[in-house]
């Protein structure tokens, strides 16, 4: 062999270091690459049986062997052959594709829940517990975990191919999508919509990490204030307490337990509060007025930055009681009143509905 | 056999053949000098603009995909800075969609043979035909103007707000290009509805039409109206850049997924605008090269007819990730599945078309095959992406990168290039030379394969698309498609070099060097001006082999 050794390595090692398949992170991993080896199975068999016919007919009528063409009109019962089978697999995929979707994207109802902001051109992951990440996301094993995403600026799209999910991040509204890793390790995140310059530079890595791990990393890793005490401290900032008091005589509707209650509204439709509707009550209040209050609360869109409203609404998700908005109103300190941090990331998932 | 050229005789021996002569009067020398060829009506010489306009563009798209490829030899963004890279697969994008593949077969082929398969003088309005191509120039012109003045960094999709807000390239000048492109679209469109509609020659009914006019009338309805709602959609994004008027603005009320649904709304109609006249001509010469008629010519046709009809009520399927309701998903996924049928009917019946045939296997023939292996790959992939749940991983990956290419290239670009082969002798009055046009078909679909193969696994892996750098366990199939760029960049040059050298020393072909039944193939080649002396009577059916013979027989006993 003429190849020297030194490139006869560096060829093992860049081949060994090469990727065919993604790994199988998730729990909906498998499910995905089933579907993905029968729609492969589909186009191989496909391929070969066209193929065949081509290659087949060739030999077998070509020229030299059948000088003289037979013409043949058509056959309704080949052609009915080949509408109908095709179109079986065609609406197989469809349903199984379909089961697929929304097994992605149906949360359940107790995966606990992280923040994700996208903007051009990072991941901020902010964790209930006030645990924040650029670039970085870490997860326990074994537990669902759902990602509220929104973008701060562009279109992104939120990608770990590893657990074989994705969600496009929106200006303007939440989106989300959840996954429950399976193995410990850092996988890839991706930006997948084109973003502008660096979009090839948005990617990060998510860490899966064991149980007592995920304990030890939340612990070390908090900044002190979660994510609802840093939506009190500006909830009592903007003056939001003047009228959400919660008193009876309040010009705004008492907040506190309102998350996942079934509002009426002035134009009479029926809304269930949710992130979404809390976000855009807050930035856009002359469309979401809740029936029996006048139209007086001021917009908010350009005031609160996505970060800012984010805290508003998980504040609000763990608002049970008005007491501390009301301690809040009389005391004008509001920091000194603020409890210590909550050790777990949890706080959202004890008070979901 | 002609003793100037004796290798290039290989293909089909006809009586006349051999002592062809070109004619003396002919579309090409009936008159002389530059402004003839600027200001002429006929569809003949607009097709040849076209068809140089195209080829130039379609170098220039194909410059584009080459830097890319070369990027992507090395994980990190090293050959170009991101901003430059970025700018690469816009131009390739902009261009080899909107400058080349949805005007090729359509503004080539189809203004040169559409009038004289129906037996027509012209189409319907020769000088909106001649309109069409000078917008299509304007178009052109500010393409390369935005290229020039510094590139635009969009992407070919103009996705809002990252176009509206957030860049500052030329964003307006690269619009102002496509709208101006689509009106050269819509107008050729319309003048192909309103010459088959109203200019077929006695006796060719609609079941006696050739299916490539089929195809391209499928094609035409598309155009005419698809292409208005990208030119409101490129209209609103300028208005949004100038004036702001927020549409597709969140923070005044607008929405951006409303972009998303008007630009889909052209953008994959257009999808079928660019291969249903490739579809067409893949008919044509599957149908010549084994002397027999297409197998069940009427669901080939009514199948060009859904597919265009169908192709209107998908659009959505791409955006499935995008947070559109699960109800709509449903239905775009399920209208999806529904409109992947008719092309597995095409890809069955034209398989079945060589069933009894009497096959030979010249270059426009082997790149029709080619069409079928790399069309039924592309249309399969498709359906991956049309079902739900696995659309969630595969899109925004190279894996949609890989399927759009099969579908684009292997199959449009195939399909073209079969086509210009073909008719090749019809256009010029010479043939090309056939060996080495085989190796250049063979050529193309090997690299063909090598370098789009390798995506659909670097998609599955995960790769986003667009990317400058990625991460380096992604290099060895990089450099595998990389490789197989470049035995696909000769396979695109080489036809370039022997057709222009064909030109001139290109065996004299004679009428109907392939046996062919269209009426394109009863009339002189190069064709007269007019076309035919007299107005054609059409008393047989499309594809009918054995009139041709019997043609041919009285001819011969005539001149006898």
């Amino acid at each position: 062999m003429g190849i020297s050794p030194v490139l006869w390595q560096f060829l093992v090692k860049w081949l060994h270091a090469s990727a065919l398949f993604p790994a199988e992170a998730s729990t909906i991993s498998p499910y995905t690459d089933a579907l993905y080896f029968f729609l492969l199975l589909m186009t191989i068999v496909g391929l070969i049986l066209v193929g065949a016919l081509i290659f087949g007919f060739s030999v077998r009528y070509r020229r030299e062997k059948n000088p003289v063409a037979t013409q043949v009109e058509g056959s309704t019962l080949l052609e009915a052959t080949w509408t109908i089978i095709p179109l079986a697999i065609f609406l197989v995929t469809f349903v199984w594709g379909a089961l697929l979707y929304f097994r992605i994207y149906d949360p359940p109802a107790n995966a606990m829940n992280i923040y994700v902001v996208g903007k051009q051109w990072m991941w901020k992951a902010e964790h209930p517990g006030g645990q924040h990440e650029i670039n970085a996301l870490h997860v326990p094993m074994g537990r669902p975990v759902q990602l509220t995403m929104i973008s701060q600026d562009v279109f992104h799209s939120f990608s770990i191919p590893d657990f074989r999910v994705k969600r496009e991040v929106i200006p303007g509204r939440y989106t989300t999508v959840w996954f429950q890793a399976t193995t410990p390790g850092t996988y890839h995140i991706f930006c997948t919509q084109y973003c502008g310059t660096q979009h090839s530079g948005m990617i990060g890595e998510v860490t899966v990490l064991s149980p007592d791990d995920y304990q030890k990393w939340i612990q070390q890793s908090t900044s002190g204030m979660s994510l609802a005490q840093n939506g009190e401290r500006l909830f009592a900032s903007m003056g939001c307490n003047a009228c959400h008091s919660g008193n009876a005589a309040a010009r705004g509707p008492n907040l506190a337990g309102v998350y996942g209650s079934k509002l009426t509204l002035t134009n009479g439709s029926q809304v269930l509060v949710n992130d979404a509707y809390l976000r855009d009550a807050i930035l856009s209040p002359s469309q979401h007025i809740t029936a029996g209050y006048s139209p007086i609360m001021p917009t908010y869109q350009g005031q609160i930055s996505e970060d800012g409203l984010i805290d508003l609404v998980e504040y609000i998700k763990n608002l049970q009681s008005n007491f501390r908005v009301q301690q809040t109103l009389m005391t004008s300190e509001s920091n000194q009143a603020a409890p210590t941090t909550p050790t777990e990331g949890t706080t959202s998932e004890t008070v979901k509905p | 056999m002609s003793t100037s050229v004796p290798t290039l005789h290989t293909i089909v021996s006809l009586p006349d053949q051999s002592t062809a002569t070109l004619p003396k009067k002919h579309y090409i020398n009936n008159e002389h000098g530059l402004l003839s060829w600027l200001l002429t009506g006929d569809h003949k010489r607009i097709a040849m603009l076209y068809l140089i306009s195209i080829t130039f563009f379609f170098f220039i798209g194909g410059a584009f995909a080459g830097l890319i490829r070369l990027e992507l030899l090395t994980p990190q963004s090293d050959l170009v800075a991101a901003d430059t890279y970025n700018k690469f697969f816009t131009m390739h994008g902009i261009i080899m969609i909107f400058l080349f593949l949805v005007p090729s077969v359509p503004a080539t082929l189809g203004n040169f043979l559409i009038p004289i398969m129906l037996g027509a003088k012209d189409l319907a309005f020769p000088k909106i035909n001649l309109l069409s191509w000078y917008l299509y120039l304007i178009g052109g012109t500010l393409t390369l103007a935005a290229l020039v003045l510094g590139g635009v960094d969009t992407g070919w999709t103009f996705t809002t707000p990252l176009s509206t807000h957030y860049l500052n390239t030329h964003v307006l000048t690269a619009a102002t290009a496509i709208f101006i492109a689509g009106f050269s679209s819509i107008f050729t469109g319309l003048n192909f509805i309103v010459t088959i509609h109203r200019m077929r020659a006695p006796g060719m009914t609609w079941f006696r039409m050739p299916l490539f006019v089929w195809s391209n009338y499928a094609a035409s309805i598309l155009m005419v109206l698809g292409t208005p709602v990208l030119a409101i959609a490129i209209v609103l994004v300028a208005l949004e850049r100038l004036v702001g008027i927020g549409v597709f603005d969140p923070a005044k009320g607008g929405d951006p997924l409303l972009f998303q649904h008007l630009f889909w709304f052209y953008s994959h109609p257009a999808v079928y605008i660019m291969i249903l006249p490739g579809m067409g001509v893949i008919s044509e010469v599957i149908s010549t090269f084994s002397r027999k008629r297409v197998f069940g010519y009427t669901a080939v046709a009514f199948s060009s007819v859904a597919i265009a009809l169908f192709g209107f009520f998908v659009w959505a399927h791409h955006m499935f990730i995008m947070g559109v309701s699960n109800y709509s998903a449903l239905v775009f996924s399920l209208l999806t599945m529904l409109v992947a049928v008719p092309s597995a009917i095409k890809i069955f019946n034209w398989a079945f078309t060589l069933q009894k045939g009497s096959i030979t296997f010249e270059t426009p023939m082997l790149y029709a095959f080619g069409f079928m292996g790399l069309f039924t790959i592309g249309g399969l992939t498709g359906v991956f992406l049309g079902s739900l749940g696995m659309d969630i991983h595969l899109t925004e990956t190279y894996f949609i990168v890989a399927h759009f290419h099969f579908v684009m290239v292997g199959g449009m670009l195939m399909a073209f290039l079969s086509g210009i082969h073909f008719w090749w002798p019809k256009m010029t009055g010479r043939m090309y030379p056939e060996s080495l046009s085989k190796l250049a078909a063979v050529v193309t679909f090997i690299g063909f394969n090598l370098t789009f193969l390798p995506q659909f696994i670097l998609g599955y892996l995960g790769m986003p698309r667009r990317y400058a750098a990625y991460p380096p366990e992604y290099q060895v199939l990089n450099v595998l498609s990389t490789a197989g760029a470049t035995v696909l960049g000769v396979g695109y040059m080489l036809p370039l070099l022997y057709l222009g050298w064909s030109l001139k020393y290109g065996a004299i072909a004679g009428n109907n060097p392939w046996q062919a039944t269209g009426l394109e193939w009863q009339i002189q080649s190069p064709p007269l001006t007019e076309n035919f002396i007299e107005t054609p009577i059409v008393d047989y059916e499309a594809y009918d082999y054995e009139w041709l013979e019997k043609k041919q027989r009285e001819e011969v006993t005539t001149v006898g």
